[in-house]
């Protein structure tokens, strides 16, 4: 319990150090000011993204291969931050876009392709909401994580190949190819502040899920034992809220 | 048994159960019509404007048509639990998908039969001269269409709503078929037909990745 206090704060700190250097230390960028700022953070939430995602794909597989719990766990947890860490990526791309493209949204190759892989995820976790049996929810969303991981890349190809064949304006304003050596510097800060971020969330979110199973079990084995004839009412709030 | 004679009974089992009603493939049928015609409202159908937009509309009315289609597929083996029986009996798991994959294909693909001389009718696309490579399109985006949604049925048919489940589970998955087998189709309806050997490459590619993905993890996707 301390123990976890203390990687709290440490990373808390961590992402203080992360936003002041992105702010302040950082120098100017020269047509885009301030908003350019925003990008340490923006590629640091992909990074962590992928990241995330990886963990749910590698879980699922795991789990399909053993059948620990355990594995299901860390799948839903991996996409649960991952989802997180792209719904952040999804925000501030735009609101970057915006001043400087002039539009909030594009269709482009990789916009479209995170977009899409967003809402894979998003149903993976309503699926896992809608099968009561938890074996059942299990392995079948494993299955269907694994065969969002495998669409992943056909979607990116198949709108690479789409779009390029059309002239696409608007992302050749993008990052130039060079990158000052500070700024360097604070997108390596940022992206493993990120990282961490979601390393402790993916922690947190991974010890809950394994103690809702567990109090799953311990209820389960009370009705079971029909031991909840007084307080029915209860067994039921703690169920809903476990789910 | 070999899994080829297994998957063979399954499948003339689902045919029977269709044929004795034809229920679903008349609806399936319907469903894309109101589809094709509801676009005529989005935009302008003359025959250039149809050129340009004819395609994606014709794979959008087969995605949805197909994401309805297929749920029953495995939620009427819930009424009766004769998935269990199905189970029991001395065949592999692969053999039952690939007999309700093969079952979907033959629906999906009599109700585009039907579906693709009306929709050339009503938008003033002419068929004449590039039938047989139309139909190798559609046999590749219906492969992968069925492949990937028979799978998703047997994942739906345990979920409550499953009914609204699988087009969201189903249609995001399907956008590279869909990018795929819109631009192949295009390409066909253009005003000289040529056949994009690029995408229908894509098509078949994404018809192996998943009829692998399928063959698999049909085990835990059918498990007890």
């Amino acid at each position: 319990m301390k123990a976890r206090i203390t990687i709290t704060a440490l990373v808390a700190l961590l992402i203080f150090c992360a936003g002041y250097a992105a702010l302040f230390i950082a120098p100017d960028e020269a047509t885009m000011h301030a908003i350019q700022r925003i990008f340490y953070f923006h590629v640091a939430s992909w990074n962590a993204m992928f990241c995330a995602f990886f963990v749910a794909f590698y879980a699922s597989v795991a789990y399909l291969v053993t059948g620990k719990r355990k594995w299901d766990a860390l799948g839903v947890s991996g996409v649960e931050v991952g989802v997180m860490c792209c719904t952040i990526g999804l925000i501030t791309g735009p609101l970057w876009a915006r001043p400087v493209w002039g539009i909030w949204w594009t269709w482009d190759a990789k916009l479209t392709s995170t977009f899409i892989l967003w809402l894979l995820f998003i149903a993976y976790l309503l699926l896992r909401g809608l099968v009561e049996d938890p074996e059942k929810k299990a392995s079948l969303s494993a299955v269907f994580a694994i065969f969002a991981s495998l669409d992943i890349p056909l979607v990116y190809l198949a709108n690479r190949l789409w779009r390029t064949q059309h002239p696409q304006p608007v992302i050749a304003g993008g990052q130039g190819s060079g990158l000052d050596p500070t700024m360097s510097k604070v997108l390596l800060l940022c992206l493993f502040a990120i990282f961490c971020v979601m390393i402790l969330a993916l922690m947190d979110r991974y010890r809950l899920e394994l103690l809702r199973n567990e109090a799953a079990e311990l209820r389960y084995e009370i009705e079971s034992r029909g031991l909840d004839a007084s307080d029915g009412q209860e067994t039921r709030a703690l169920q809903k809220g476990a789910q | 048994m070999t899994t080829a004679r297994a998957a063979a009974i399954i499948l003339a089992k689902e045919l029977r159960l269709e044929f004795r009603t034809r229920e679903l493939l008349t609806a399936t049928v319907i469903f894309a019509l109101v589809v094709v015609v509801l676009f005529s409202f989005a935009f302008d159908p003359t025959a250039a404007e149809s050129r340009r937009y004819g395609p994606g509309l014709l794979w959008i009315a087969f995605l949805f048509a197909g994401s309805l289609m297929l749920n029953p597929s495995f939620a009427r083996e819930q009424n009766n639990e004769t998935l269990d029986a199905l189970r029991m009996s001395p065949i592999s798991n692969f053999a039952i998908l690939l007999g309700k994959i093969l079952a979907n294909f033959i629906f999906m693909s009599l109700a585009e039969l039907v579906l693709v001389p009306v929709f050339a009718v009503l938008y003033n696309l002419s068929l004449a001269g590039i039938v047989w490579r139309l139909i190798l399109v559609l046999v590749l985006g219906t492969l992968g269409l069925t492949v990937t949604g028979t799978v998703f049925s047997a994942i739906s048919a345990h979920a409550r709503m499953r009914e609204l489940l699988l087009p969201l589970l189903l249609l995001p998955l399907l956008t590279p078929l869909l990018i795929a087998a819109v631009e192949s189709t295009a390409s066909l309806f253009a005003e000289q037909p040529a056949l994009d050997r690029t995408w229908l490459a894509f098509l078949a590619g994404f018809d192996i990745v998943f009829l692998t993905a399928s063959w698999l993890l049909c085990d835990h996707l059918l498990a007890e």
